[in-house]
């Protein structure tokens, strides 16, 4: 819009003049408190925390004795994680990687269940029930469930049924696949464990975003498919020209949660114990702060400042994108 | 967890919201509401039946006043035995109990606002907090405790020569075996390492799984690197290696582990992934022959008697004859006051009292599968089990606490524990494990 202006005006002075017309004192003085004070929340709660984290992660603390014996090391932190611990922090990163890909494939799945289930199949009720009931779980919940039922290598329910003899898929962290990395002494890859972890957060995540695709398609006017149906499209055109892009809010939706979803992963990682080949940046973070008898809380820090920066990056390109392409 | 409904509701809500709210808070900070949540067992007062109720009157007249004890006997079991414990006391307390694990994790932030008494460890893991000013000197609760012997005083001081702990109990790690199973098959205890391979060659051969393996958590197996440590380089080198004076690549650790190579192919396949809980139930169904764990595994048995009678240890066999088996592992727990507590008579009243005698007599009347530390209390009611650990722990030359126990307790989880459990999943890279392991030591400074 901003390019459609003609070049002597200045484009946002127009834009502000325009804009001021038409708001009140008092109009503007609710806008302000409204947007205001949510903001200030917002930096308060979400980004002095944040700020402090930064800032411990370049101090050594153990979070018991007095704030006075905090002392500054500088880079000293992140020297170690990226040099001494780097085992633990490039295999937490690239399990982060790992999430990431396979949440989005099973967005792709419960995608696929919304669209066979929003054709009214005998018994579609029941079947959304059934997808749906593990969302209604916490992650952590899921853990234990899988633990205790399906895992476990003596009692399990998968183990029982698996072909070859009892599988450990809590504790096995041999890799099923893993490549060198130069400079780095553990080949990264995928750990069975992890695998196993993997199938149990794909229980949830398919009938969690099934709904929300569900929702979307409820709304989708039927008169498009119709349309597309009579100028003689397939199933797949008709999906892939129609629907889909008219799905789009659920997409931005989608996407976001499942990055998010994937970079915070933690909870059903404690509930397994965390596992040797299953750390993530949500464990390597705790797992410092809440370490007992002199908690190192610069280390967790600096482990929590490189998924803030991962966090951030994802978000900051999100928001750049989307909110570019929804101006037009 | 049941929760007694007649006593002093009021008094009991508002310490519950403090606590609930303090262990919430940190866990949320940890990303763990839920497993706070579904931790925490509540509080429970320690006085709920009538029977405690004169004694609780009469102490109240005579001044101390009520105080509070958290806790993290969660059990149903540990918790009622604790309750009754603390009931013999006579001092009015109010008892938070905490999921153990739960409490475990987050002492670090509990520490800072507790209870006026506290349960834990002793041994390098009491002194950690000692050292940080937020424990309270219990020097004249110690002066009058009679029946302490001075290795408990030893555990219980700090570096500074005060005592901040009162040990309650303790449990030798030994390895355990159901008795029938081995007059069934003729088979003898083995006190030699050669004798202790024979046993479990014999009992492949018939069939059975030698040695029961679990290290789910991490630490299951810090046990079993212990005792070979303990019998293969001796008690001093062990403390030494745990204060952080040894390199991990020294020959005498990659001893431990080449000696510790020769036992698996008799462990139970897949140790990382069970639970000590799962071979608990293993050894009880003898599906395997002998455990290496704590006493604590009778409190797996204790709906199935005939299980519990048929169970019995022997000490860890001799490795290297100067050594000999002259070392054990019995981890002391216990309780400390806090720094500031609110009643702080009420605290030391209460202390003493879980020091003497009749507190852990009463204990152990709900739950007899750990030893009374204080030498005075009645061993009249010990089952043969009980006897037996005290037997081996006054016999024992030295008494090494555990390894998360001895050592920085962070150092132990995020280091050593992980790297265990790496050389259990491939045993040939113990090499560059060990390397890791030396490397990451050097970010810790030790006591």
């Amino acid at each position: 819009m901003e390019a459609t202006t003609a070049p002597p005006f200045r484009p946002g002075q127009k834009e502000r003049r325009r804009r001021s017309s038409t708001l009140t004192g008092r109009d503007r003085m609710w806008l302000w408190l409204m947007v205001g004070v949510p903001a200030l929340l917002h930096i308060a709660l979400v980004w002095v925390p944040a700020g402090l984290t930064v800032a411990l992660s370049f101090a050594q603390w153990d979070n018991l004795t007095p704030l006075s014996d905090i002392s500054a090391t500088g880079f000293r932190n992140y020297w170690i994680i990226f040099t001494i611990f780097e085992g633990d922090l490039f295999a937490a990163l690239f399990n982060n990687f790992l999430l990431i890909i396979w949440l989005t494939v099973c967005s792709a799945i419960g995608m696929l269940f919304a669209y066979l289930l929003d054709k009214n199949v005998r018994g579609s009720a029941i079947y959304q029930s059934i997808y749906y009931f593990p969302v209604v779980l916490s992650l952590a919940v899921v853990g234990f469930i899988w633990k205790s039922t399906m895992f476990s290598r003596d009692r399990g329910l998968l183990n029982e049924i698996w072909p070859g003899g009892p599988v450990d898929f809590v504790g096995d962290g041999t890799k099923l696949f893993s490549f060198d990395v130069p400079f780095l002494d553990p080949a990264l890859g995928l750990s069975k464990n992890f695998a196993a972890l993997l199938v149990a957060m794909a229980w949830r995540h398919i009938g969690y975003i099934m709904v929300m695709y569900l929702a979307g398609l409820k709304a989708v006017d039927p008169s498009l498919r119709e349309a597309a149906q009579i100028d003689g499209c397939n199933e797949w055109q008709s999906f892939r020209r129609v629907v889909f892009p008219s799905l789009r809010p659920i997409n931005v939706i989608v996407v976001v949660i499942t990055v998010i979803e994937a970079l915070r992963a933690y909870d059903i990682i404690a509930a397994l114990n965390e596992p040797r080949g299953t750390d993530v940046m949500g464990t390597l973070v705790t797992k410092s702060l809440l370490g007992e008898g002199g908690g190192r809380v610069g280390f967790g820090s600096a482990y929590g400042v490189v998924l803030l920066l991962l966090c951030l990056g994802f978000i900051i390109w999100y928001v750049t994108n989307h909110y570019r392409e929804s101006d037009i | 967890m049941t929760r007694p409904t007649e006593s002093s509701p009021k008094r009991r809500g508002a310490g519950l919201n403090r606590r609930d709210f303090m262990i919430g808070g940190t866990a949320v900070i940890g990303g763990a509401a839920l497993l706070a949540s579904c931790g925490d067992d509540g509080a429970t007062t320690a006085a709920p039946t009538t029977t405690a109720a004169p004694t609780t009157t009469a102490a109240a007249d005579t001044g101390p006043g009520s105080t509070t004890l958290g806790s993290n006997f969660s059990g149903e079991t540990n918790s009622r035995a604790l309750a009754a414990a603390v009931a013999a006391t006579g001092v009015e307390t109010m008892i938070n109990t905490i999921d153990h694990n739960t409490y475990q994790e987050n002492f670090n932030t509990y520490i800072q606002q507790p209870d006026d008494v506290v349960s834990w460890f002793a041994g390098y893991r009491m002194r950690a907090f000692a050292g940080k000013g937020v424990l309270g000197d219990v020097s004249d609760v110690w002066a009058g405790l009679n029946g302490m012997s001075d290795g408990f005083r030893s555990a219980s001081t700090g570096l500074d020569g005060k005592q901040y702990f009162v040990p309650f109990y303790f449990y030798p790690w030994a390895v355990h075996y159901r008795k029938s199973l081995f007059s069934d098959n003729g088979y003898s205890i083995p006190t030699t390492w050669d004798e202790f391979k024979a046993l479990c060659d014999a009992m492949q051969a018939d069939g059975i799984i030698p040695l029961t393996a679990a290290n789910d958590g991490r630490w299951p197996q810090m046990g079993t690197f212990d005792m070979l440590n303990l019998r293969v380089n001796g008690y001093d080198y062990h403390v030494s290696l745990m204060g952080g004076n040894e390199s991990w690549e020294s020959a005498e650790v990659k001893n431990i582990f080449s000696t510790w190579s020769e036992l698996l192919p008799y462990y139970q396949p897949d140790a990382n992934g069970r639970a000590w809980e799962e071979g608990a139930r293993a050894l009880g169904g003898k599906e395997t022959g002998m455990y290496l764990i704590g006493t604590f595994l009778g409190d797996q048995y204790t709906e199935t008697s005939e299980i519990l009678d048929d169970i019995d240890f022997f000490l860890f066999p001799e490795v290297n004859p100067e050594h000999g088996q002259d070392a054990i592992e019995a981890p002391i727990d216990g309780f400390m006051m806090a720094a500031e507590p609110d009643n702080e008579a009420g605290a030391k009243a209460l202390l003493g009292g879980l020091g003497s005698a009749p507190a852990i007599d009463a204990y152990i009347s709900v739950t007899p599968s750990v030893v009374a530390a204080n030498s005075n209390a009645d061993t009249s009611g010990y089952t043969p089990l009980q006897q037996r650990s005290a037997e081996a722990v006054s016999s024992a030359k030295y008494i090494a606490q555990f390894l998360d126990r001895d050592t920085d307790p962070d150092f132990a989880s995020t280091v050593v524990g992980p790297g265990i459990a790496d050389f259990l999943g491939s045993p040939g890279s113990i090499d560059s494990i060990l390397a890791d392991i030396e490397a990451k030591k050097q970010t810790y400074t030790f006591e």
